[in-house]
């Protein structure tokens, strides 16, 4: 926020984002203290970490990026988007549909171009949607195109009839919910309720490979480091105190003569292409991809690492992701039924008594006051 | 009681003698046609076919209802006889073994290895005989329910043996259902006349029938095999068998679009009992209710509880459940929002979250308390079966009782909000929640019992819910986001914009599905929604004012 307009230093982003300079730190320590540990460690040592845990480590990368994207709509332009799992979901998919092509003849079936689970629906020939994925390049255009047109669209219509707060929360909500029962559907030509999986390599490197794995991992601790910094710069530039501005005061930024709705489409649109890139970061790392990740709850899962974390910070979001779902790999592995008991009572008493997340607590000081995200007219009962 | 059985063991051990004696039949109650069963009967397991056909006529002309149980036996095959003593039995397997009746007297015989009877055989011609002696025998019975169940059966197996009993009985028929009902058996039996006129006439008789065996024989009709012949050799009858066929068409798909648009009003009807809550909570309060399914969770589960604790009498037990699931759903509702809610009032999104986490703490004690499995919870006899209109259309009174109870607990619900005092309170409350304060109302005590209110309506919706789907701890997220389409699309704070959102998207969905299939048309509502909330971003009717304002 206090970052000098004027300042030419390459790191004047990180001018008062105290938080984020440490955030960035930690990243390049663990990003080359993991790969470290899991390759020249040998496997004996207490100090080595398995191919498990650096996966593991790879996916909570994955899934920070994930919160980061919803903490610029949410924290920073008031957008609480219940469906970003869908755009996730979508780059995931889209990466997945590359790794089926890749597959080619060592499917179960055996043919060279139908992935397994059209070999098995006696389809004969390749849907029009699934050609050019066997090229890398145009694969992860699609990552990038696949969430970021859909957002597009949504957010085009959403936005220009200032459809707002919890009705755009539930709308959004249909998206994920409409897009989940859609890619369950066996007719879609995405595999049906078991997705993909059974991937082989990626870019012709076996993704079982130890130094793959630890490649996905950094590739994804980078994307994670690169998101943030674009997130960062984005939020203190001229636009992104617009887009403060809109959180805080819509209509009052509206009739300064802002075009709302095109700051919004565009922040939206941005997040949305963001959680694609982690959703095809994703899906390599744990090796599957169903229509079980746009449940609605999943949605609403990220949210609330958002919310843990401090949102409005964007480093808070990616401490609360990657520490929620380490509690959650804890207690699913040893107190399995304990664990939507212990994620329910974060929701509420995050949300009770700690409106600015963890983040608040360990004592930095809050960026901006708390966005009045009620509508004036109606006022908190004592 | 007392005298047919021991007329029977007397009977028995007289034949068991091998004496057949007119003394032993003549110790039955009845008279005269009581006398020649028993003879008859015993000269079955010695006779030829042709002797049997002479003993059935002659069995048919007794009036008395065993003679109807034996024949009816007799077709089954299930006539057997001790080849001891040549007795004949109506024999059921059972365990190996034969459970006897006797077959004259319709009294109990004990159990007997099968070994040492033999069956009394049958041929075609002899079960087409037996059929139609049967037939005629339910047809002459003076219950309409049970001629119509005998013109149903006939109508399945149909020849002319039937269908002359048939004309027999049709001018002496008084009852309407039968009457109509044997005109189609009569009909459909002079289809296959060898007259063409008479087939002809058939189909003059047929028309307007929706009974799907004419169906079925009128395409036979107008079909035509394999090489291009017609089933149909006359050229007026196929014109107006397909005549008939169009106009049928025209009938069934009218009664099929009756039974779409009403399966519509029910999916509705439970769409506005899950969204009525809701509607309440989120549309008079302002607060978003995320554990709103959970709380018709709470409803479904209290409706089990209440069965096991009243296992007797499963009839009444849905009706002690919905007043006990309204009080126990109302007062979780009344918990969470002293808990959770109150502190978060005017910031619906924090509520959206903080609701969202109690769904998922009360999901789980339901996982715990009860099972993760679904628990199952009976339908009362009063509940099962259907309204039968007509050929095609049938309505389930399950469904049928959600529309009326739906309709119920919504005027129910709007007379608290309009004629009562609490209601009163409650809209000053939503309208202006300072101004109503200064009236002197405690807004606090408004604020927990409208939630509580909204809250035991959800609980109500979910006994609804436990008679149609599945009692088990997902059952609240499956609802949740359709109850809250309901409300958006009817336009928030308006609990009328909820009935007829909710009903019209009911009616949409099952409109849908027989082109679209059921997931793609459930696809299709949600995607027109979103577009249309982006038109009408405030519902279909959008509440007014400077309350409405956000």
């Amino acid at each position: 926020m206090t970052a000098s307009p004027t300042s030419r230093s390459p790191f004047a982003f990180l001018v008062g984002d105290r938080g984020g300079a440490i955030f960035l730190a930690v990243l390049l320590v663990v990003g080359v203290v993991v790969p470290v540990l899991h390759l020249a460690v040998p496997e004996g040592s207490a100090l080595h970490l398995s191919s498990y845990s650096v996966t593991l480590a790879g996916k909570y990368m994955a899934y920070a990026l994930l919160a980061l994207a919803v903490d610029l709509v949410w924290g920073f332009c008031g957008i609480l988007s219940l469906g970003h799992a869908a755009f996730f979901a979508l780059g995931g998919y889209a990466m997945g549909m590359y790794l089926m092509r890749q597959i080619g003849t060592r499917g179960v079936y055996g043919d060279p171009v139908l992935p397994d689970f059209m070999v098995f629906l006696n389809w004969k020939a390749l849907p029009w949607f699934w050609h050019g994925f066997d090229m890398f390049c145009f694969a992860m255009l699609m990552v990038l195109l696949a969430p970021g047109l859909l957002a597009l669209v949504f957010g085009w219509f959403a936005f220009r009839s200032r459809v707002t707060g919890v009705y755009l929360s539930i709308i959004t909500q249909a998206l994920t919910y409409a897009l989940m029962l859609a890619f369950f559907r066996n007719d879609m030509g995405f595999g049906g309720n078991n997705g993909f999986t059974d991937f082989k390599d990626l870019l012709g490197f076996d993704l079982h490979r130890p130094g793959v794995q630890v490649a996905l991992f950094v590739a994804t601790a980078l994307a994670l480091a690169l998101g943030y910094v674009a997130c960062r710069l984005i939020v203190g530039s001229r636009a992104g105190r617009v887009v403060t501005a809109i959180r805080d005061a819509e209509s009052r930024t509206r009739f300064i003569g802002y075009r709302v709705e095109n700051y919004k489409l565009w922040v939206f649109t941005f997040s949305a292409v963001l959680a694609g890139i982690a959703g095809a970061l994703y899906v390599p790392q744990v090796g599957i991809i169903n229509p079980s990740e746009f449940a609605p709850i999943n949605s609403i899962e990220v949210v609330i690492w958002v919310a843990i974390g401090g949102r409005g910070t964007l480093y808070g979001a990616i401490a609360g992701a990657v520490l929620v779902n380490y509690l959650k790999t804890t207690f699913t592995t040893v107190l399995p039924s304990a664990w939507l008991y212990f994620l329910g009572a974060l929701f509420i008493v995050t949300t009770l008594f700690l409106p600015r997340g963890f983040i608040g607590i360990l004592g930095h000081r809050p960026r901006r006051r708390r966005a009045p995200l009620a509508p004036p007219a109606a006022e908190p009962a004592p | 009681m007392r005298l047919p059985n021991f007329a029977a063991i007397l009977w028995l051990a007289l034949c068991g003698a091998g004496i057949a004696s007119p003394a032993a039949t003549a110790a039955q109650p009845d008279t005269g046609a009581g006398d020649a069963l028993a003879p008859l009967v015993a000269q079955l397991p010695e006779a030829d076919f042709a002797t049997k056909r002479e003993i059935v006529t002659s069995l048919a002309q007794i009036p008395m209802p065993q003679v109807r149980t034996l024949l009816a036996a007799f077709l089954d095959g299930r006539l057997q006889s001790r080849d001891a003593d040549h007795h004949v039995f109506i024999a059921e397997e059972a365990g190996g073994l034969l459970a006897l009746t006797d077959a004259v007297t319709g009294a109990a015989a004990g159990r007997e290895s099968a070994e040492g009877f033999s069956r009394i055989g049958t041929n075609n011609q002899l079960r087409k005989q037996l059929r139609g002696a049967i037939a005629r025998f339910d047809l002459s019975s003076p219950d309409a329910a049970q001629r119509l169940a005998a013109v149903n059966e006939v109508l399945r197996a149909m020849d002319p043996e039937i269908a002359a009993v048939l004309r027999e009985r049709f001018d002496a028929e008084k009852d309407d259902d039968v009457r109509e009902r044997m005109r189609v058996a009569i009909g459909l039996a002079d289809l296959s006349s060898e007259d063409a006129d008479t087939r002809l006439a058939a189909i003059g008789a047929l028309q307007g029938s929706l009974n799907a065996d004419v169906f079925n024989r009128l395409t036979e009709l107008t079909a035509s095999a394999g090489d291009g012949t017609p089933a149909e050799t006359d050229e007026r009858v196929r014109a107006a068998a397909a005549e008939a066929l169009r106009s049928i068409g025209q009938w069934r798909s009218v009664y099929g679009m009756i039974e779409t648009l009403f399966f519509g009003l029910s999916l509705g009807s439970v769409l506005v009992l899950a969204g009525v809550g809701l509607a309440i909570t989120f549309g008079v309060m302002g607060v978003i209710n995320m554990a709103h399914g959970e709380l018709m969770m709470i409803g479904a589960y209290t409706v089990y509880v209440v069965q096991q604790l009243m296992p007797q009498s499963i009839g009444a037990s849905i009706l002690v459940a919905i007043p006990v699931a309204f009080i126990v759903a109302g007062l979780v509702g009344v918990a969470i929002e002293r808990g959770i809610v109150r502190f978060l009032y005017g910031r619906p999104l924090e509520t959206l979250l903080a609701t969202f986490g109690v769904s998922l703490i009360l999901q789980q004690l339901a996982r715990d308390v009860f099972s993760p499995n679904n628990r199952p919870v009976e339908t009362p006899a009063w509940l099962a079966g259907s309204l039968r209109l007509n050929d095609v259309l049938s309505i389930t009174y399950t469904r049928l009782y959600i529309v009326i109870f739906t309709l119920v607990v919504f005027a129910g619900l709007l007379m608290v909000l309009k004629r009562t005092r609490l209601g009163l309170e409650v809209r000053a409350v939503s309208q202006n929640r300072a101004m109503a304060r200064a009236m002197g109302i405690r807004t606090e005590w408004v604020d927990a019992l409208t939630f509580g209110l909204g809250s035991g309506i959800a609980g109500v919706a979910g006994v609804a819910l436990s008679q149609l789907t599945n009692v088990g701890p997902n059952l609240g997220q499956s609802y949740i986001i359709d109850s809250f389409m309901v409300v958006v699309f009817g336009g928030v704070g308006n609990l009328w914009g909820t009935q007829i959102g909710g009903t019209s998207l009911g009616v949409i969905n099952k409109l849908l599905e027989p082109f679209a299939g059921a997931v793609l048309a459930k696809i299709l509502v949600l995607v027109f929604l979103i577009l249309f909330i982006q038109r009408r971003p405030r519902g279909l009717f959008p509440q007014r004012g400077r309350a409405a304002e956000a």
